[in-house]
């Protein structure tokens, strides 16, 4: 019984429940990855948000520094992937929520909500950008 | 017996409590920030979009309408607990080595402070027009 304490606290060769890397990789699953990247991505662009709103108080001068970095294409390739997460988050967001409410768990709901996520995100981040474009010419 | 006697059993101490010592508070509030936050993330969507390609001065008028600077106030707090919580939640699931999860724990509420106050810092002086 000291020898089996003693080796659980030394951490000894304890079997390990199979990792990510055993399974199939699946859409559900796949999708439940994509959330946790875009939050974690999110998280850091609200830099970027707070950098927006910080030039917009600071003054013309500043705020054209940041108008200058959102025109570029790097500014535009981030604003683009930063659209994505957003609305990716959101939707899957909303998906977990229905889930919360012990719907759409069944094998073809939760395939078909895990793919509508998917596909509604990027339809709509082409929509929000071709109406931004048409709208207002994109960022500067 | 030096440690202190403690009358509650140890099952009773670690009942209800993950590894953030805070049971299910947390879960509950990533949900009602999750809720506040569709209608908050689509208004700030049509907001951006509105503002997109507007010169200086119109989008620090606009910002800091009544409003605008509202809607903004409260996306922000909703997404200070929102982002908090969730990054919390990935360090816990990622980091267990005990001083560096505690030092990412901290980083994680420093992070979030400095970003949301200086956030609503920009909006309150665009709002109250001191400039």
């Amino acid at each position: 019984m000291a020898e089996l304490e003693a080796r659980a606290r030394a951490g000894a060769s304890r079997p390990l429940s199979p990792h990510l890397q055993i399974y199939k990789p699946m859409l559900t699953m796949m999708m439940s990855i994509a959330h946790r990247i875009t939050g974690a991505a999110l998280y850091f662009g609200m830099l970027l948000f707070a950098w927006w709103l910080i030039a917009a108080a600071a003054g013309a001068n500043t705020y054209a520094g940041f108008e200058t970095f959102m025109g570029s294409l790097i500014g535009r390739l981030i604003l683009f992937g930063y659209t994505w997460a957003l609305l990716h988050h959101l939707l899957g967001g909303i998906r977990h929520l229905i889930w919360d409410t012990l719907h759409g768990l069944e094998p073809a709901e939760r395939e078909m909500l895990a793919a509508a996520t998917l596909i509604g995100s990027i339809a709509l981040t082409i929509v929000l950008w071709v109406v931004g474009y048409l709208v207002t010419g994109g960022p500067r | 017996m030096s440690a202190p006697r403690r009358i509650v059993t140890p099952m009773r101490r670690v009942r209800g409590l993950g590894a953030a010592r805070s049971g299910t508070s947390h879960f509950w509030l990533q949900r009602v920030t999750s809720v506040a936050g569709i209608p908050l993330t689509i208004a700030l969507i049509v907001i951006v979009m509105a503002l997109m390609g507007r010169g200086p001065a119109a989008v620090a008028q606009i910002l800091g309408s009544p409003i605008v600077a509202t809607i903004i106030l409260l996306f922000l707090l909703n997404t200070a607990y929102h982002m908090w919580i969730g990054m919390q939640e990935i360090i816990l699931d990622y980091v267990h080595e005990d001083t560096f999860k505690m030092l990412s724990l901290m980083a994680n509420t420093f992070f979030v402070v400095v970003v949301t106050l200086a956030s609503a810092f920009a909006i309150l002086k665009l709002s109250f027009g001191v400039n």
